[in-house]
């Protein structure tokens, strides 16, 4: 069992690894025998990210990245490139919401989500691509939403950034399969992070209402998901949408 | 064979994992070689990466055959 969830070997870039989804993966990955760079917007998160990759005994580091920004992603592709080697597992995990109903939606809310959501994932699978097509193995997984699925409003922009890199995951899957590159989403439900701890105790109650396990799901729960889609248990698997949302939304 | 002859020929011979004696100047990469059209954009950019040039794709469309990649990297070098 051991030997088919082991990482030894891989190289795992995982984006937004400060807190909330992406740490929990980071290290998860990390357990499992991966080095492991992790991102955040800002050094302090950066030089935190190092902290507890270390604490936990993990191969890797924390480095500045802003995923909305074209030189950015090269220059941290690059850089990872140099110092441990071409990335073979790339998580796309960063993400924001802006929400608002549609009339009220501001060009700016629009395009923040846009940009950091959706051409964050096409551009940082594009920087890997030529290390990945090289080596003729990889793994992308890019985090979704249940709301690309489902729809929610309020959520115009955000459902459609998460509803488009269901798409793009899709085509690319077809695009590099023929190089063992394997293209997937994992598309959580409510999940207990900063970014749901904005809701208010009657949003929580009704959205609890509509999920049959009636709770929130905890970071861990999508980070197995990813290990499995990353580790050779997932190999045969691409093009796919695994949701993992406590059956509240079946797809 | 110039220096370039046998750099691109190696180069197709790697990326393609083809045969060397398969590889003539005359080869077409997808009717002769068995490229694919990913096969092509990667044989590009190892050429672009193994000659230090840029290669855009109005002209990567046009380096279809063995020859026509000497001759593009020779034009491009001299
Ligand atoms: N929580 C949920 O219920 C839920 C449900 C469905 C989908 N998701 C998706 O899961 C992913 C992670 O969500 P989360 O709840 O863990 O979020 P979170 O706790 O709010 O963390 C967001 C992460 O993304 C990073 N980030 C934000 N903007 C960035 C940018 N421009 N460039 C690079 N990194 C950036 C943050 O870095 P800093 O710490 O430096 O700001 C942070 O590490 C997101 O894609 C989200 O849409 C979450």
């Amino acid at each position: 069992m051991d030997s088919l969830i082991n990482l030894q070997g891989e190289i795992a870039l995982v984006t937004g690894a400060s807190r909330g989804i992406g740490r929990s993966i980071a290290e998860m990955l990390g357990k499992a025998g991966a080095t492991v760079i992790g991102t955040a917007t800002s050094e302090k998160g950066a030089d935190a990210i190092s902290a507890y990759l270390t604490e936990a005994g993990v191969a890797g580091k924390g480095i500045v990245l802003n995923v909305a920004d074209k030189d950015s992603i090269e220059s941290v592709v690059k850089a990872v490139t140099g110092d441990f080697g071409a990335i073979s597992v790339l998580v796309n995990n960063a993400g924001i919401t802006r929400d608002n109903l549609l009339m009220r939606m501001k060009d700016e809310e629009w395009d923040d989500i846009i940009t950091t959501n959706l051409t964050s994932v096409y551009r940082m699978s594009k920087a890997c691509m030529r290390g990945m097509t090289k080596a003729k193995k990889g793994r992308i997984i890019s985090i979704s939403s249940v709301v690309g699925a489902s729809g929610n409003p309020g959520q115009t922009n955000y459902a459609a950034a998460k509803a488009g890199l269901v798409g793009f995951s899709k085509s690319l899957a077809r695009e590099i399969g023929s190089r063992n590159i394997t293209v997937n989403v994992v598309a959580p439900g409510f999940i207990d992070t900063d970014m749901t701890r904005e809701l208010s105790e009657e949003q929580r109650n009704n959205l609890l209402q509509n999920i049959p396990l009636s709770r929130l799901g905890q970071p861990g729960e999508i980070a197995g998901a990813v290990l499995f889609l990353a580790s050779p248990l997932g190999a045969y698997i691409t093009g796919e949408t695994i949701h993992v949302n406590g059956g509240m939304y079946m797809a | 064979m110039s220096d370039i002859e046998e750099r691109v020929k190696k180069i197709v011979v790697e990326q393609l994992g083809v045969d060397e004696a398969e590889v003539t100047y005359l080869s077409s990469f997808i009717d002769d070689l068995g490229a694919d059209s990913l096969d092509t954009v990667e044989l590009v950019m190892a050429l672009e990466e193994e000659f230090g040039a840029e290669i855009p794709d109005e002209d990567a469309e046009k380096i279809t055959t063995v020859q026509a990649a000497i001759d593009y990297i020779k034009a491009q070098q001299g």
